[in-house]
């Protein structure tokens, strides 16, 4: 990554559907970038999913979202500065699992950002947690 | 009716809830509650019409789920229609499509279901 490439840093509250703001500014890059509406969708559905983790789980009022715009791909980082998550405690949901049983229906969000963008890596501490997730601009990339 | 709720009315038998907006947790609970309220009258089949919601949420997504589990109970039906990509996407990976169908449109949903 170097120096050139363009970032829209976002400031976000812990206010309701707040996450939407952040999807309006990702429709806006995708567009600039040319990426496919799918990827886009893709794009906006891992935002939200990322910004209600760390709005649920860090305990923090508030959140940064960093989009870095290079040749080839777009990276996204979603940061907070709260208590930090050890994801491997967090349980891989299954449908089969939470029909028919009392298991929480609820939990999917780090399984549908990794299914929706093409590389996601998670770091986190009790200083906080960054998510970065990048969409290739092609997919022979 | 909640904001989250566009319109309900019954098709050859099968409930009809279309949805407004973003389906978060409030629209989901906002559905749920009208799917208790036919179940308790008796209705077993179900089409969501997501027409007016292009963006969802797993939150909301999940209230779903409740009702899959409620209809196996009475051998009902719930199905989608009009999803926009990234929906039927999202409720392909967290698996809803396993269990429910997707129509194009109403009229093929409700056909179906009837």
């Amino acid at each position: 990554m170097n120096k050139q490439n363009p970032v829209v840093e976002l400031k976000l509250p812990v206010i309701p559907d707040i996450e939407l703001s952040a999807t309006k500014t990702a429709e806006v890059i995708s567009r600039h970038m040319n990426l496919s509406e799918e990827k886009t969708g893709e794009i906006s559905m891992a935002i939200i999913e990322s910004c209600i983790n760390a709005f649920e789980h860090s305990k923090t009022k508030e959140i940064f979202i960093h989009f870095i715009i290079s040749a080839d791909k777009l990276t996204i980082k979603v940061k907070d500065q709260g208590v930090g998550f050890d994801k491997s405690k967090v349980e891989i949901p299954n449908i089969e699992n939470k029909l028919n049983s009392d298991e929480r229906k609820r939990g999917w969000g780090l399984q549908l950002v990794s299914a929706l963008m093409d590389t996601v890596e998670y770091d986190s501490d009790e200083t906080g947690t960054t998510v970065t997730m990048t969409k290739k601009r092609e997919d022979n990339e | 009716m909640s904001d989250s709720i566009k319109n309900v009315e019954e098709k050859s038998g099968v409930v009809v809830i279309t949805t407004s907006g973003y389906f978060n947790n409030i629209a989901g609970d906002a559905v749920l509650e009208v799917f208790n309220e036919k179940m308790e009258e008796g209705r077993t089949n179900f089409l969501i019409d997501m027409e007016d919601s292009k963006v969802v949420n797993s939150i909301g997504v999940s209230i779903l789920i409740e009702l899959i589990e409620k209809l196996q109970t009475v051998d009902g039906k719930l199905a989608f229609t009009n999803l926009a990509a990234i929906v039927e996407k999202t409720f392909n990976i967290m698996g809803l499509t396993k269990y429910c169908e997707v129509y194009d449109s109403v009229d093929s949903g409700v056909d179906n279901l009837s």
